[in-house]
């Protein structure tokens, strides 16, 4: 059985190995010192504190003096605690309020800003800016044009006859106008990306629809409504994302109050471990809602790519 | 389709001009008023009220706020307010605060973003997939499962109630490294490929070819950096304690809760916390739209 010549095209394939092992290991070199910065942040400060939190929420933690192993004595503790099915009821109601709230807006808003109409510029400014205004501005603002005593809505209130309010200090009220500051501010963002969606309603398939005698709420219903549908589900979960994580209009504006009606799961977290020093307890906290929101997260990145792959298929 | 690869580029501007769906020539004849104005005027006169009414209180005189049932209107320009709390020793400082700790997470999320992302886009190199993907599975973890800990982190390194504990966690996000990753890859590789024949390094070819293009990446980045650090509340309070190192969003709470009979000065001091971002959002309304779009469509 004839062989082939093998130690002759080796030894000509070997000669230029050693030059471009050392380049290659030069471009590992490189590449590595380009991404360290980012390595050492990203894995330093959330790669090890996941593992941390984790750690800590089996143990009795202070912040200061050493913590003892508990088990899961935290997690029980957790199903038992009435603050803590406190928090999670008041997410529960604050996010039930406020997903479908602000993306029917955003969807109604959108569509008639889709129009070329005059002014719509100035429109579309003027309920997106409150969006870039930070939780800390919105909740002293409105903690003023609430104030019982010197704010403009009971002063508005007073002038067609309605008795003064409590508002963010009566516990019935709290919560609610919590979501209805967090819809001023919120809905620009589903305003936004419908818009953008809306835009990407391809023009053919309207087109068509109006040739084949639709009216405007037929193309609504059956053409833009059915396009939107990957969007929709988008932005349903990326704001149950951000409502169960809502904290800083919280505590600029009632502090979790009055009588914990406006306590929700975040806050209840920085009480436990910034203010009662339970560190990790407040972490065992952290875990539970942690899971529901990387499971969230998951199904998010899961339609995305679904969605993508279906975007690349019909292009092709 | 590009989109999946260069959320910048074709994401459609809400802004832009739509190809029009008539002929041109109509357009003219159009009525200049349409019935949605009835609509739209009072829902967007409805979101601009509570910012009318910030900017109004906070040139009104206290005893017009005092005073029941408050104006609601002022009778002339007060500038009380501006003058307390910028004459307050604290308030410049917070001011500077939040100036430093934005402008150092601004530049250097530019600066290790585009280096990793470019990496991670061009280079081939023992550990790129398995770093790349631990970076992507960072962008799922919720902050306040990293809060108790980081805070532990700081203090360990010493920064705990300094500007550091704010810069050091916001020096680089995945999402810049990511996003820049994207838009690098969407270049095309021959503009870089003549340089390095020449004998470009990889720090030149970025540099000198690849960053100029990607101004509309890096100004995504830009942004959105500015608008999260800037309006950041949770981390400095729990990474500061004292107040010479406040920010301003953190301080215009404090300030509220101690100086809660000066209204003027508590909305002017608000005006100030909400002016740069303003300012930054209308002149740069467009790469505000962008970035937003894309980060919410790329999660």
């Amino acid at each position: 059985m004839p062989r082939l010549p093998s130690p002759l095209t080796l030894s000509d394939r070997d000669r230029p190995a050693p030059e471009l092992r050392r380049k290659r290991r030069r471009e590992t070199a490189t590449a590595w010192g380009f991404i360290s910065p980012a390595v050492l942040v990203i894995v330093g400060l959330s790669v090890l504190p996941v593992i941390w939190s984790l750690l800590l929420s089996f143990q009795a933690d202070d912040l200061v003096t050493p913590s003892r192993w508990v088990g899961l004595d935290n997690y029980h503790a957790l199903v038992k605690d009435p603050h803590f099915s406190q928090a999670v009821r008041n997410t529960l109601i604050y996010t039930v309020l406020y997903v479908p709230l602000s993306m029917a807006l955003g969807l109604v808003l959108a569509v008639a800003l889709n129009r070329r109409i005059r002014l719509v510029g100035l429109y579309r400014t003027l309920i997106f800016v409150p969006f870039v205004i930070s939780a800390a501005a919105q909740g002293v603002l409105f903690s003023f044009i609430l104030d019982p005593e010197f704010g403009a809505a009971n002063s508005l209130l007073h002038k067609i006859g309605i008795s003064p309010q409590g508002f963010l200090t009566d516990p019935a009220q709290a919560l609610s106008l919590l979501v209805l500051i967090s819809l001023w501010s919120g809905t620009g963002f589903c305003v936004v990306i419908y818009l953008a969606a809306l835009q990407d309603v391809p023009e053919s398939l309207i087109e068509a629809a109006r040739l084949d005698g639709a009216g405007r709420w037929a193309i609504m219903r059956h053409v833009t409504l059915p396009t939107l549908t990957p969007i929709s589900t988008f932005l349903v979960l990326w704001q149950i994302i951000q409502s169960l994580q809502v904290f800083d209009l919280v505590y600029v504006t009632t502090k979790g109050g009055p009588l914990g009606s406006t306590t929700v799961i975040v806050y209840f977290i920085w009480e436990q471990a910034f203010k009662n020093f339970t560190a990790g307890y407040g972490a065992a906290a952290a875990y539970a809602l942690a899971l529901v929101l990387i499971a969230f997260g998951a199904i998010t990145r899961l339609l995305q790519s679904r969605q993508n792959r279906r975007i690349e298929g019909a292009t092709r | 389709m590009t989109a999946t690869h260069t959320p910048p580029e074709t994401v459609h501007l809400p802004q832009a001009q739509r190809p029009p769906s008539e002929p041109p020539g109509r357009r003219r004849f159009k009525l200049p008023f349409s019935a949605w104005h009835l609509a739209l005027a009072p829902l967007a006169l409805l979101f601009a009220l509570p910012l009318l009414w910030l900017a109004l209180s906070s040139v009104m005189s206290n005893a017009e706020i005092n005073r029941f049932p408050p104006a609601l209107w002022p009778s002339g320009i007060h500038l009380d307010g501006y003058r307390y709390v910028l004459g307050n020793a604290m308030f410049p400082r917070w001011f500077l605060n939040s100036v430093i700790v934005s402008v150092v997470a601004v530049a250097s999320n530019l600066v290790f973003g585009a280096l990793g992302g470019y990496a991670f886009a061009r280079m081939r190199f023992a550990g790129s997939r398995a770093m790349l993907a631990l970076m992507l599975a960072t962008m799922a973890i919720p902050f306040q499962l990293t809060m108790i800990p980081t805070f532990l982190v700081m203090k360990q390194l010493g920064l705990i109630d300094t500007l550091g504990a704010l810069i050091v966690p916001s020096l680089v996000t995945p999402f810049a490294v990511f996003l820049l990753r994207q838009f690098f890859l969407s270049l095309p590789r021959e503009l870089e490929e003549a340089a390095w024949i020449d004998g470009c390094s990889r720090l030149r070819v970025l540099y000198l070819i690849v960053l100029p293009l990607a101004r509309p990446a890096l100004s995504t980045v830009a942004v959105l950096t500015f608008l999260t650090t800037w309006n950041d509340l949770t981390w400095p309070l729990i990474a500061i304690n004292h107040d010479t190192n406040y920010t301003l969003q953190l301080g215009l709470t404090t300030f509220q809760g101690r100086h809660h009979t000066q209204w003027s000065a508590v909305m002017a001091g608000n005006v100030i916390t909400v002016l740069p971002v303003l300012i930054a959002f209308l002149f740069a309304q467009k790469s505000f739209i962008r970035s937003i779009t894309s980060t919410g469509l790329k999660g």
